[in-house]
């Protein structure tokens, strides 16, 4: 993060916006002292210095509290424990007092919440709103709030924001970080975007339509979006092609509503939205990684049931996951072993390969995908990311699937081998396969699909191909029509 | 919604359950299902058991048990495990005994020795796990391997004590007005408690006034419950973390002098098993094995609950070791079920 001003007034909701990694969190870190400054200033209302952050405890003490996103108390404790834990003088503890002190609070800040009472029993906004109590409590100017609507259903949202607009009459200072649009439209009066760690801006909530936020997110001017494809690979549209495979209001327990899909033989689409709007959650729906509760899903017009991801494999549907260090690879284990293990768990592991067909498979997808590794029994741990991020596709190339899903496959990896992803997502296409590719980056979509599938606040909110497919269009569609 | 002012007794005993605090519910189960137990047994077994000298007894032979799962309870409250009891115990029965019968030494001496053994395993220990951050069951297990191996080195034999001021000490009875009985020749024998039953009540009491009334007794709850939540609220976690071990390592000190002031005898075989007593008695007594659960005087009468069974089985005729077992292994089983499912119920909406 580099050379970023921002100010919050007093009794102010100030959103904190910035697609995944533009810095929103660093700076965050950086106000409550858990990461140190290299260089500027921090002021406060009242100080004539500088402010000196070095800790948690220290923003603390100037009154710059942070609620997270997931819940830092203790469920086992009661509501009035986790207000007063580990704060005032003296080794006893006055329970009478506590309580009473507690309630007073939560009548005050109208948290409908009994001192008393075990925090376990309180709902999640209940919970966050403690947090905010014990915050408020310790007499905090500057209230950071990361995120805490994304465990939140809507009645609680409005429960939370209820709380926001009281504290900002008391003159409380609050910085917001979400990445739902509405929420941020709907409390916040003013808007700082971050982007690759620099400044973009700030601006009152009302000179700030919802489709300059997103161009100003994503970094694009709106006019100069309008890149010209290459179309030379691009599916065309053929009436004649089977749906390979789809999905009715299919839904998962990752909180994305219901929503209906499908896919043809030898098309690439793709989900897009901004960070958070549930894009992963749908494809994860799809292979079954994520409990799915409703929904009817068909295959080549057969119905089938996928649960596990073990059956999305077997009806012949693979699925590149989004963190290959958490879902994908398995560091110790080889390029080969890597390559090898999709189809192994197909075939059942009491039969192995043996290890002449293990290394005929393995050499001929390094080969093909043209993985730099010294050699097939290479732990994978050592390869670059873009490398592993082949290995991990070749293992799924390996099962010849019907039904390729990406997601965000060309995360973190140089933008040479990007292109070649892309290519080969394209040429696999036009082989027959039917791909879901996801990405943050448009252009990238844009480049290789055919079809998006257009989400907002986990919700599926529009559906673009042909000559709508352009950055202009998908940013209006994310943001909702130009409010 | 729980309401403690219920004078009106318009509460059900549901609404009265969904306010508690998990630990309060399950003391109150434990404390219920001891007199059930205790009371059942003197209507249907009669015999000693309507005597008060049986009650007595249970505390003369558990207040070393006593103790040492108050130090158990401590640390499972704040997450962790300690399994070198058993062994602290032992070595603690056979260090003071080698130093009172062999070399002639005083009784205030062999305390401190009991209480250094006790607080060196705990410093150890709690340095091991609180601040290299290494498992507290490895670190308690060799701990134990430890403590049973150093009992061997230090005297291989069991052997009795015969130091006049110890045996004497040993002898003390209190006794406690009107509760005796009179024998089968109608003598009147009066009821009487040991020492170690005072040391024991008395570190009952004191434990569960730390855990209940001061802030560093909420911090091991708040550390169990959520260890990074605690760190985010401010507890310093290592500290907690390591104050738990060493305050349970002490307690095993405390508990290896009663034990050895119980049983006048040390041996490399002594308290064998006995942190699997303790940990079932705390688990009896409310407090669970994930943490920030958990209560002192549960753990009180968990001891009293795992002891009475035990007579009641012996007095059924079922004396060897393996129907004690059994029976043990039911209670516990017993007691785990049936918290889980009022734990599951009450927080289920």
């Amino acid at each position: 993060m580099q050379n970023v001003d921002f100010t919050l007034c007093e009794g102010e909701i100030h959103a904190l916006m910035g697609e995944n990694g533009a810095g929103k969190s660093t700076l965050i870190k950086v106000l409550t002292g858990v990461y140190e400054k290299d260089e500027g200033e921090i002021f406060l209302k009242g100080m004539d210095k500088a402010a000196v952050i070095r800790s948690p405890q220290d923003a603390q003490k100037l009154g710059i509290s942070t609620v997270y996103q997931e819940i830092t108390l203790c469920p086992n404790l009661s509501v009035a424990e986790n207000m007063y834990i580990a704060r005032g003088k003296g080794a006893g503890q006055n329970w009478k007092k506590m309580n009473a002190d507690a309630d007073k609070i939560l009548k005050s800040l109208d948290i409908p919440a009994k001192a008393t009472q075990q925090l376990s029993s309180c709902s999640i906004a209940i919970q966050q709103m403690v947090a905010i109590a014990r915050a408020v409590d310790m007499d905090c100017k500057v209230l950071i709030l990361d995120e805490p609507t994304s465990s939140l259903d809507e009645q609680e949202v409005q429960k939370l924001f209820g709380l926001m607009r009281d504290l900002k009459k008391r003159g409380v200072g609050i910085i917001f970080v979400t990445h739902f649009l509405d929420q941020v439209y709907e409390v916040s009066d003013k808007i700082t975007v971050l982007r690759d760690g620099k400044l973009v801006g700030e601006y009152e909530i009302e000179t700030l339509p919802r489709v300059k936020l997103v161009a100003k997110m994503l970094g694009k001017e709106l006019n100069d979006m309008e890149e010209i494809r290459d179309d030379s690979l691009v599916y065309k549209e053929k009436d004649a092609d089977e749906i390979v495979f789809e999905a009715k209001g299919l839904q998962s327990n990752a909180g994305i509503k219901p929503f209906d899909f499908y896919i043809k033989k030898g098309e690439v689409n793709g989900f897009t939205g901004l960070l958070g709007s549930g894009r992963s959650e749908c494809v994860r729906a799809i292979f079954g990684a994520d409990r799915v509760l409703h929904g009817e899903v068909k295959k080549n017009g057969k119905k089938i049931k996928i649960s596990k991801p073990i059956d999305a494999m077997k009806n012949g549907i693979a699925y590149l996951p989004e963190d290959r260090k958490i879902d994908g690879i398995i560091g110790d284990l080889s390029v080969r072993e890597n390559i090898i293990l999709a189809l192994q768990v197909l075939k059942g592991f009491f039969r192995p390969f043996t290890k002449a067909q293990a290394y005929k498979f393995a050499d001929e997808y390094i080969k093909l995908l043209e993985i730099k590794t010294a050699s097939a029994d290479t732990p994978i741990k050592s390869l670059s990311g873009g490398n592993q991020q082949k290995v991990i596709l070749a293992r799924w190339l390996l099962m010849n699937p019907e039904y390729l899903i990406l997601d965000e496959p060309t995360r973190g990896i140089d933008i040479g081998t990007k292109i070649e992803i892309q290519k080969l997502v394209l040429k696999l296409a036009s082989e027959g396969m039917s791909v879901t590719f996801i990405s943050s980056e448009t252009d990238e979509m844009l480049r290789t699909c055919s079809r998006l599938v257009v989400m907002r606040d986990r919700k599926v909110v529009g559906e673009l191909s042909g000559e709508d497919l352009t950055q202009n269009k998908i940013m209006s569609t994310i943001a909702g029509g130009d409010r | 919604m729980g309401n403690k002012k219920s004078s009106s007794g318009g509460i059900s005993i549901g609404a009265r359950i969904k306010g508690m605090s998990d630990t309060n519910l399950l003391l109150v189960i434990t404390i219920i299902v001891f007199f059930v137990m205790y009371i059942g047994a003197m209507i249907f077994q009669g015999g000693s058991f309507l005597k008060p000298q049986a009650f007595l007894n249970i505390l003369n032979q558990q207040a070393a048990l006593i103790i040492v799962s108050c130090g158990l309870s401590l640390v499972m409250i704040t997450g962790g495990i300690d399994i070198s009891v058993g062994g602290v115990v032992a070595l603690v029965s056979m260090s003071c005994a080698v130093y009172l019968d062999y070399l002639g030494g005083n009784i205030v001496v062999s305390i401190l020795i009991a209480l250094a053994i006790g607080l060196a395993f705990g410093l150890v220990q709690g340095y091991l796990v609180a601040y290299l951050e290494i498992q507290p069951f490895i670190v308690t297990l060799a701990g134990m391997f430890f403590a049973r191996g150093m009992t061997t080195i230090v005297h291989t034999n069991p052997f009795n004590v015969a130091n006049e001021k110890f045996v004497k000490l040993k002898d003390t009875r209190i006794t406690i007005p009107f509760l005796g009985s009179k024998n089968v020749k109608g003598i009147y024998i009066p009821a009487y408690i040991e020492i170690g039953v005072i040391v024991a009540l008395i570190i009952v009491i004191l434990f569960f006034c730390l855990l209940r009334w001061t802030k560093l007794g909420r911090g091991f709850y708040a550390v169990g419950g959520n260890q990074y939540s605690a760190l985010m609220l401010g507890i310093n976690v290592k500290r907690t973390k390591f104050i738990s071990h060493l305050l349970s390592g002490i307690l095993a000190g405390i508990g290896g002098f009663v034990y050895f002031m119980h049983i006048g005898s040390g041996s490399p075989s002594h308290a064998t098993g006995m942190e699997m007593d303790a940990i079932a008695s705390s688990i009896i007594g409310g407090t669970m094995l994930t943490g920030g659960v958990g209560n002192i005087i549960g753990t009180f009468f968990g001891v009293l609950s795992l002891s009475t069974i035990q007579n009641i089985v012996a007095l059924a005729g079922l004396d060897e070791p393996w129907w004690i077992g059994i029976t043990r292994a039911a209670m516990l089983c017993l007691f785990l079920v049936v918290q889980s499912i009022i734990i599951a119920n009450k927080n289920k909406d």
